[in-house]
């Protein structure tokens, strides 16, 4: 049964991964990613992951997506002509190292894959995440925050035009 | 029932498209958004690992990793737009003044 919805919601997902490599405009690359993060969600639903499936939506799909297309509207991209790496042969060896790394890397999860055994009642909700992030958790969750911090000053420093020379600062 | 190894080969092969994307591609953009790709694959072998040992630690680290992620989204692009003020350009093979 749970195949019915894992197989549409794979099947988007690496689409969409595709489209994110392949597309020529980034504003395409873009909604590209916004079906992956969609897809993901619907994964995190079958696993049992209720909350991170909402959080997924509201940060990927609402914050970070929205944040990359008005990036890409400020940008004007002009239509890049052809190929044109510095590094000969790099896309060639791109592809290569990257199915290599595939193999090494399916070769590594598999071995640690298992069954699944049926969830417990309350798992992955809200209350059972929120009891480990403020007890177990509690000191990076705070760390956290500074780094939210962080995150917000030097958005406003990059943001903000540089001061003209001699100004008072 | 959907097994693990279903779910883990799906995030490997999301990884995969990201690393191709950072290699292959030469626009700042699209190299950051396959970056983010990573991540969420890297999130879903996290939810699956969860899920299998039936402990709510995987699901705390996908938080984590949601936070650090928006905040690089956030210092990332306005490295980004800085560049392009700067430079006209987010080619990043046209960023290489540190090139030896």
């Amino acid at each position: 049964m749970e195949w019915v919805v894992f197989i549409p919601a794979a099947a988007l997902a690496i689409a969409g991964g595709i489209g994110v490599i392949a597309a020529r405009q980034p504003v395409h690359s873009a909604i590209a990613l916004l079906s992956v993060l969609a897809a993901l969600a619907v994964t995190y639903l079958v696993l049992a992951a209720q909350f991170i499936a909402a959080l997924q939506i509201i940060i990927y799909a609402g914050a970070i997506v929205v944040l990359f297309l008005f990036v890409v509207m400020l940008l004007q991209f002009r239509a890049v002509a052809g190929p044109a790496t510095k590094l000969p042969r790099q896309r060639a060896a791109g592809f290569v190292f990257g199915a290599l790394y595939l193999v090494i890397l399916l070769s590594a999860v598999l071995a640690a894959a298992g069954s699944f055994q049926p969830a417990p009642e309350g798992f992955g909700t809200a209350q059972q995440i929120g009891e480990s992030l403020f007890t177990t958790y509690l000191l990076p969750f705070e760390l956290a925050s500074i780094i939210l911090l962080v995150g917000i000053v030097a958005a406003v420093v990059l943001g903000s035009r540089p001061a003209p020379p001699g100004g008072a600062g | 029932m959907v097994p693990s190894t279903a779910y883990l080969a799906l995030s490997a092969l999301l990884f995969t498209l990201g690393a191709v994307g950072v290699l292959t591609r030469r626009n700042a953009l699209i190299i950051f958004m396959s970056v983010e790709l990573m991540l969420n694959s890297v999130n879903l072998a996290f939810v699956t690992f969860a899920r299998q040992h039936l402990s709510i630690d995987g699901q705390v680290a996908v938080f984590f990793v949601l936070v650090v992620a928006a905040v690089e989204v956030v210092v990332g692009l306005g490295l980004i737009v800085n560049i392009f003020r700067s430079r006209e350009t987010t080619n990043i093979d046209d960023v290489d003044l540190l090139r030896g």
